[in-house]
């Protein structure tokens, strides 16, 4: 049965539906809006690297980027390229694979249904040959290339590397050119097979759409196929320090500003659901008080010359892995990672912060939560994702409105830690 | 579908424009300032709005002004500037939460109006300059944020098209003016600019949201009044054609070349082929089934990446993509004949059907957002044009394969730039 789950002060309905064969169907209907946004989601990413097979017994580890890989081939058919289906029917259509996830989409304003069908009939019919693969790694090569010259990425991934030794957390998304390579046909089936299944999937729909009518179009294609029950699939990661792997990198690069990022490891990386949502949301509030634009350190640091606009900060927690990153662009990428380092030692001894700048920092965390859900994207493919470490989006408000000036100092004390900080700079190149 | 009722009112020295919508949880209030695009004064209409958002009379550091925006549910308020043909645009965009969604039922509406009005009347200023301080350090930010350019190599490399394309006419200057002319500005002479621009620039208020046109009127009346002006126009250019194509390369340490390739169409917004060329534009390159992805992406698995886009106002068609550099010859030739098809008629009515089919989503999905609507509905200002969507959308389906044919025949390759590995690089 479809369920009706009410959220009163948002003004929103969304309507769920667990299928016979494990798929998770989410519904939100959009009144006002032109576009449908509807997205496929597996439970699978990057770091899904080590696992047992369906139908096997023993573990195997899969060339790095296979998962980006597949999300590529996924879109050629025997006759010819999705792309080019979704564009007839005026929808345009696009995938994702992130560490965690890989997602397939397609917005349109008309011919909902159609493309509906086309999204999840495309998905769940795999057809891969060795000439296409082979193709594809010129493509792919390209993309990886592009991204070896950006300076940005490689800060980001540099620091991942150098907080994590074991976790598949550190490798490229995309691979290396060398590692894909090794990809052929039938890894890229052993990988659909153990991964894609329904009930390892969710599939969320968000626009102008009649609820009833969607819920039923998703049920009679789901029925017209076959699935296997499937056990629970088993992925393995080798255990992991709470140490920061490495305290520094250094990154020479053809570029004229330095960059510098500084990175925390983060605890609790075994949680889910309530706990999961409120140590994130608190760990968010906690970076906003200080470093973000209305804080005593983002002004001294401005005013030091140390930041410029590019100053950012982020907080990303997964099941296995987590970590936050603070920094930018920079003239003193080593005074300003001392600078950053001082500063969250004295917020993990002192009571850095009052009820009023905890207040503050929470209404600036509700209306950026607002102004995130005008987009359609976002609620969906958030949805998925909060979906999957068994959190609900849509209790992003109430969590940060219980948090309490105790909970953010305790857990800026147990976050922070000299041991699991890290610094990775970007400078330019010496000629 | 695009059936969009934009209210316009001509106020005290600005026309404000209102949208009523119920689809969000949040209202956006919109204030643009254009003026022909000069050298003389390009650096300082772009520290300008930085220096005005950084602090003001009553909010005189930046952490009590961000303090303050925090705590109306964390308003935001930033500043954009866009080149759009010969004109540069201002924009100071405030986006503020509806309060029906809050568990605080406060009105936020006007703080919103009284925000944008401290920021542009009332800044951080004695006499007739601004605060030192303030000034240095937005100086000192500029001068970054205009090297930053080099670093990102996609960015770098379409801004080196344009400059050499446009070589000598006012759309080669960077939108965040130049490097050099930063440090010659003061406190005083950026005071002057900035009472020149309030009284010269052509300025628009855009409103989007769950509001009423009576209230907003209301709101603006009460707190923004400005002498009325005749806006500056830019200089008609006459672009003369070059007898032969521009070919340029620099080298640089990156390991994946950039393609970018410049051509003249002749066409801009408010012309009758306007529309033609839109879909002319798709068929050659603007999507996943266009013929520069499926010819040089998937057909020859040269490039990650290959599109091309128009730049609407100033007449520009522009080619992007990421190749090996020893691929150069094969990537011109490929995108060369793509164009060449296009101009010969070889394209099918399918590709037509799918391509218009494409751009009235794309549109659609525009206008779904408050910024895309923004964007749509200022090329009429930008062109002293009054089309609507749904014009926009009709205009476009009536083009046939001649119309779009015809384009084709108008539009004149200029520049071919790469940016090339070194040795080292590779």
């Amino acid at each position: 049965m479809m369920e009706k789950i009410t959220f009163d002060q948002l003004q929103e309905e969304l309507f769920h539906e667990k299928l016979p064969n494990g798929l998770n169907v989410y519904i939100l209907p959009k009144q006002g809006f032109n576009k449908t946004y509807a997205t496929f989601t597996t439970k699978y990413g990057s770091v899904d690297n080590t696992f047992v097979p369906f139908g096997k017994k023993d573990f195997v580890t899969v060339p790095d980027g296979i998962a980006h890989f597949l999300e590529h081939k996924l879109f050629e058919k025997e006759d010819g390229d999705v792309f080019q289906q979704f564009s007839k029917q005026g929808a345009s259509a696009n995938a994702f694979t992130s560490f965690t996830r890989t997602a397939y989409l397609f917005s349109s304003t008309s011919d909902v249904e159609k493309n509906l069908e086309t999204l999840i009939d495309f998905v769940q019919s795999p057809y891969f040959s060795e000439k296409t693969v082979e193709k594809e790694k010129g493509i792919i090569g390209q993309e990886i290339t592009m991204y070896d010259d950006n300076p940005d990425w490689r800060l980001y991934f540099g620091i991942i590397q150098n907080l994590y030794k074991n976790h598949p957390v550190s490798i490229d998304i995309a691979g290396t050119i060398e590692s894909i390579s090794n990809i052929t046909k039938d890894w890229l089936y052993e990988c659909y097979n153990t991964f894609y299944h329904p009930s390892n999937m969710l599939l969320f729909i968000v626009g102008p759409v009649d609820p009833d009518q969607v819920m039923k179009q998703v049920k009679d294609n789901q029925a017209k196929k076959e699935y296997k029950d499937m056990p629970e699939i088993q992925r393995h990661f080798e255990s992991e320090p709470v140490q920061a792997a490495e305290k520094k990198q250094v990154l020479q690069m053809n570029v004229q500003t330095s960059k510098c990022l500084l990175g925390i490891k983060a605890l609790h990386v075994d949680q889910t659901g309530e706990a999961m949502l409120k140590t994130e949301l608190t760990m968010n509030v906690l970076l906003d008080l200080l470093f973000g634009k209305s804080s005593d350190n983002y002004d001294e640091l401005y005013n030091e010359g140390l930041v410029d606009e590019t100053f950012s900060f982020d907080y990303t927690q997964e099941q296995g892995f987590g970590f936050a990153m603070i920094g930018g662009d920079t003239n003193s990428p080593d005074r300003l990672a001392e600078r950053l380092q001082e500063m969250l030692m004295a917020a993990k001894d002192g009571n850095a912060f009052t009820d009023e700048q905890l207040e503050r920092g929470k209404r600036k965390k509700i209306g950026a939560f607002l102004r995130a859900i005008n987009s359609p994207e976002y609620i969906a493919n958030q949805f998925t994702r909060y979906a999957f470490n068994e959190m609900n989006l849509f209790d992003v408000v109430p969590t940060l409105e219980k948090i309490t000036l105790q909970d953010v100092q305790s857990l800026a004390s147990e976050m922070i830690a000299d041991e699991r900080i890290s610094v990775c700079q970007v400078i330019p190149k010496a000629k | 579908m695009g059936n969009i009722s934009e209210k316009i009112t001509e106020m005290q020295g600005y026309k404000l424009h209102v949208i009523e919508t119920d689809k969000y949880k949040t209202n956006t209030i919109v204030w643009r300032m254009k003026a022909p695009l000069t050298k003389k004064d390009v650096t300082k209409r772009a520290l300008l709005p930085q220096v005005l958002q950084s602090s003001s009379a009553n909010y005189p550091t930046t952490i009590k002004l961000r303090s303050y925006l925090d705590d109306l549910y964390g308003a935001t308020l930033y500043v954009d500037l866009s080149k759009k043909g010969e004109y540069h645009v201002i924009s100071f965009l405030i986006e503020i939460a509806n309060e029906k969604f809050l568990t605080d039922p406060a009105p936020l509406l006007k703080k919103g109006f009284e925000l944008l009005a401290e920021i542009l009347l009332h800044p951080n200023a004695s006499g007739n300059a601004f605060d030192r301080e303030t000034v240095e350090k937005e100086k000192r930010t500029q001068k970054q944020r205009i090297q930053s350019v080099y670093d990102d190599k996609m960015r770098y490399s379409n801004v080196r098209l344009i400059e050499e394309m446009c070589k000598g006419e006012p759309y080669a200057l960077q939108v965040h003016g130049e490097a050099a002319e930063v440090e010659a500005i003061t406190p005083d002479s950026l005071y002057e600019y900035y009472q020149k621009a309030l009284a010269e620039d052509e300025m628009n208020l855009y409103v989007i949201g769950d509001v009423k046109e009576a209230e907003v009127k209301a709101f603006a009346e009460e707190l923004l009044k400005f002498e009325t002006r005749t806006p500056k126009q830019a200089e008609d250019l006459r672009v003369s054609q070059k007898s032969d194509v521009n070919e340029v390369k620099e080298q640089q340490d990156v390991k994946q070349g950039k393609l970018n390739i410049g051509y003249r169409t002749n066409i801009s917004y408010g012309d009758p082929d306007y529309f033609t060329l839109q879909v002319f534009n798709g068929i050659f390159g603007g999507f996943a089934h266009s013929k520069l992805f499926i010819n040089v992406r998937e057909k020859a698995s040269l490039a990650y990446y290959a599109a091309s886009r128009l730049e609407s106002h100033k007449g520009l068609l522009m080619v992007m993509s990421g190749i090996d550099n020893k691929n150069y010859d094969q990537a011109v030739k490929i995108i060369r004949e793509q164009m060449e098809a296009m101009r010969k008629g070889d394209f099918t009515e399918e590709e037509i059907e799918q391509t218009k089919a494409v751009i009235k989503n794309q549109i659609l999905e525009t206008i779904d957002t408050s910024r895309g609507l923004l964007e749509l509905l200022y090329h009429n200002v930008v062109a002293k044009t009054n089309i609507g969507i749904d014009t926009w959308l009709s205009e476009m389906q009536k083009a046939t394969r001649e119309d779009i044919i015809a384009v084709g025949n108008k539009i004149n390759l200029d520049t071919i730039y790469f940016l090339t590995g070194t040795e080292a690089g590779q």
